[in-house]
């Protein structure tokens, strides 16, 4: 016995090391069938471990006063050591965080993997998905900018449209009259604190209950069905360390080269990852002339807009989100995967594809009434897709599923 | 020794006890950390009257103060201006001010005091940005009709220059009229209107 297995097993009488290393890699099987869409979940870990550690750098230079800090960025980017290069690792990670999770939840969505036993998979992703426009609308805030202060006076002021309760929840939210140097420490403390606690939790749980089910596949079959008599493994699973852990190596090395490649050539994508308004100081008499949220929010921003009464539009916009939560039971198709689906839910899944990124464009356009008219359109189609799902998908004509994964 | 005969209705009871006052005590705790995050008292005080001196607003222009951080419009309207006022009422959502938008003094045509000062907070009642003002009638951009006021970039919502919000827009309410008074004839204090100070 080496001196390294002796001390792994001291560890295993006192922890359980290798149970957890084969529960959760040398020993859970993952279907055999992954294919390019399975790299965006361990992409997603990436950047929320990048996001996390250039966020801790920047801690040390900024500061949470509305008098300093959007000289305190400035500061980071000329005046700190590599200072620029941690900013932006932070700024373009927040964008590229919401790619990588926006194909990752469309992977989820044609492949079927929030079908049933995979529900509660799908409901903390989606939780992780709230959390994640929680975390990012509060960092937008912090660097003082124009577009930071005007945001979040937009985006508190909807909270305002709740009947009753409104105006005192905005309040309550502000900690001012109006988005303030208190506004801005308390959306740090929750940046910083409160809301990566809640990812990295409800990370924890997005996998342990991943792993409680398995793995979907494009095929959308339960490798479980089918195990070897002897050793209980899947017949159709391979280990997910080294198999996939490697696989997913080379999903990382392109994805960072992509990454770098933004970061040190276009750091601002022309506007879509830095808005150039939010290059001049938070004016509290001044709106900007043209304002809308980064373009990972413009979907659900065009519907607001769609919408000519307050409160019903900020109900449509949360409805727009929260009824992303109902996709498993709203799905009554029998089969799980596009794969096996007929001409009908590949046509209105094709319309609520041309529907989001349309909402998401017409969201960043001045509401001009040809643009309002498409919005209004779009959304109808956005609404239509989880609405008529049940009909739909029971309608459909679907082929028959394969027992085993095909070779 | 042991009592094997468990009394599960007296356990029942004392689960539901300890739930319910652990329950009470935990509201108790989070109380203090909920009131933390409203207004502090100096954020309260911040909201002190403001004096203005509108001698210097000159006929047509908006002068903007600070009041509880808001910003507050000065506007001197010229006749030209409030002649307008009346005309535009059926394409008004609250012509007569009937939403309590405004001070009783201000529930008028002119929603002000004197007519030609407007006095108003500078803040779209859709989702709190600063509409820009547009005060040149007919302009090229606003439409021939358009009889001068407010335009907000946020959503496009349009407001006349008594700062009344038209019909089909985003912004469900007038802007808000805050109380003021005049202290003398070239200077007014907004955020209070209490008789006799």
């Amino acid at each position: 016995m080496s001196a390294m297995q002796k001390m792994v097993g001291w560890i295993d009488d006192r922890f359980p090391l290798t149970s957890n290393w084969k529960a959760h890699l040398s020993e859970y099987y993952a279907p055999k069938n992954f294919n390019f869409w399975y790299y965006f979940g361990s992409l997603a870990l990436l950047v929320l471990v990048n996001q996390i550690v250039t966020g801790i750098f920047l801690t040390m230079n900024y500061k949470p006063d509305a008098k300093l800090a959007f000289a305190s960025v400035e500061y980071i980017m000329r005046d700190v050591e590599w200072g620029w290069l941690i900013r932006y690792m932070h700024s373009v990670g927040a964008s590229m965080f919401f790619v990588v999770v926006y194909l990752h939840m469309f992977r989820g969505l044609i492949y079927g993997s929030y079908r049933k036993p995979r529900e509660l998979v799908w409901i903390f992703g989606m939780m992780i998905y709230l959390a994640l426009m929680a975390e990012a609308f509060m960092g937008y805030l912090l660097p003082w900018g124009q577009m930071s202060f005007w945001g979040a006076q937009v985006i508190i002021s909807l909270f305002g449209a709740i009947p009753y309760i409104g105006d005192a929840l905005s309040l309550w939210i502000r900690g001012d009259f109006v988005v303030s140097d208190a506004t801005l420490n308390r959306f740090f403390a929750f940046h910083v604190i409160a809301l990566p606690l809640v990812l990295l939790g409800l990370v924890v749980a997005h996998i342990i209950a991943l792993h409680e089910v398995g793995s979907n596949n494009p095929e959308g079959i339960e490798i479980k069905k089918h195990k070897d008599p002897v050793t209980h493994f899947p017949l159709d699973g391979i280990p997910f360390h080294p198999y996939y852990t490697v696989k997913d190596i080379v999903g990382v090395v392109v994805f960072l080269m992509v990454f770098s490649a933004i970061i040190f050539f276009a750091p601002e994508m022309g506007g879509w990852f830095l808005e150039p308004d939010n290059f001049i100081p938070a004016n509290p008499f001044k709106t900007p002339e043209h304002i809308t949220p980064l373009w990972y929010f413009t979907p659900f921003y065009a519907i607001l807009r769609a919408i000519p009464n307050k409160l019903l539009g900020v109900m449509s916009m949360g409805a727009s989100v929260v009824i992303m939560f109902f996709l498993p039971w709203l799905d009554r198709s029998k089969v799980k995967s596009i794969r096996y689906r007929g001409t009908l839910y590949k046509l209105i899944l094709t319309l609520f594809v041309i529907s989001f990124i349309g909402l998401g464009y017409v969201g960043t356009k001045e509401p001009t009434p040809t643009f309002t008219l498409i919005a209004r359109v779009l959304s109808v189609i956005y609404f239509a897709f989880f609405i008529l799902m049940p009909w739909y998908t029971a309608i459909d004509k679907t082929k028959p599923v394969p027992e085993r994964i095909p070779e | 020794m042991i009592n094997q005969q468990v009394d599960r209705s007296k356990r029942r009871f004392l689960v539901a006890a300890t739930s319910v006052v652990g329950g009470a005590a935990g509201v108790a705790v989070l109380t203090p950390f909920v009131m933390s995050m409203l207004p502090s008292e100096r954020a309260k005080a911040a909201g002190a009257p403001v004096e203005v001196d509108i001698t210097k607003v000159e006929p047509g222009m908006l002068l903007a103060v600070a009041w509880q951080g808001k910003p507050v419009w000065v506007v001197n309207r010229t006749p030209a201006m409030l002649g307008k006022l009346p005309a535009i009422s059926s394409r008004l959502a609250d012509p007569n001010s009937d939403q309590p938008q405004q001070p009783e003094y201000c529930k008028n045509v002119d929603r002000s005091i004197k007519p030609e000062y407007l006095v108003v907070v500078g803040i779209c009642t859709h989702l709190g940005c600063s509409p820009n003002y547009k005060p040149e009638m007919g302009a090229a951009d606003m439409g021939a009709d358009w009889p001068g006021g407010w335009l907000c970039p946020c959503h496009g919502s349009r407001y006349d220059l008594s700062a009344r919000v038209f019909k089909n827009m985003p912004a469900p309410l007038n802007m808000v009229v805050p109380p003021y008074k005049y202290l003398s004839a070239t200077r007014i204090l907004v955020g209070d209107d209490k008789k006799g100070a």
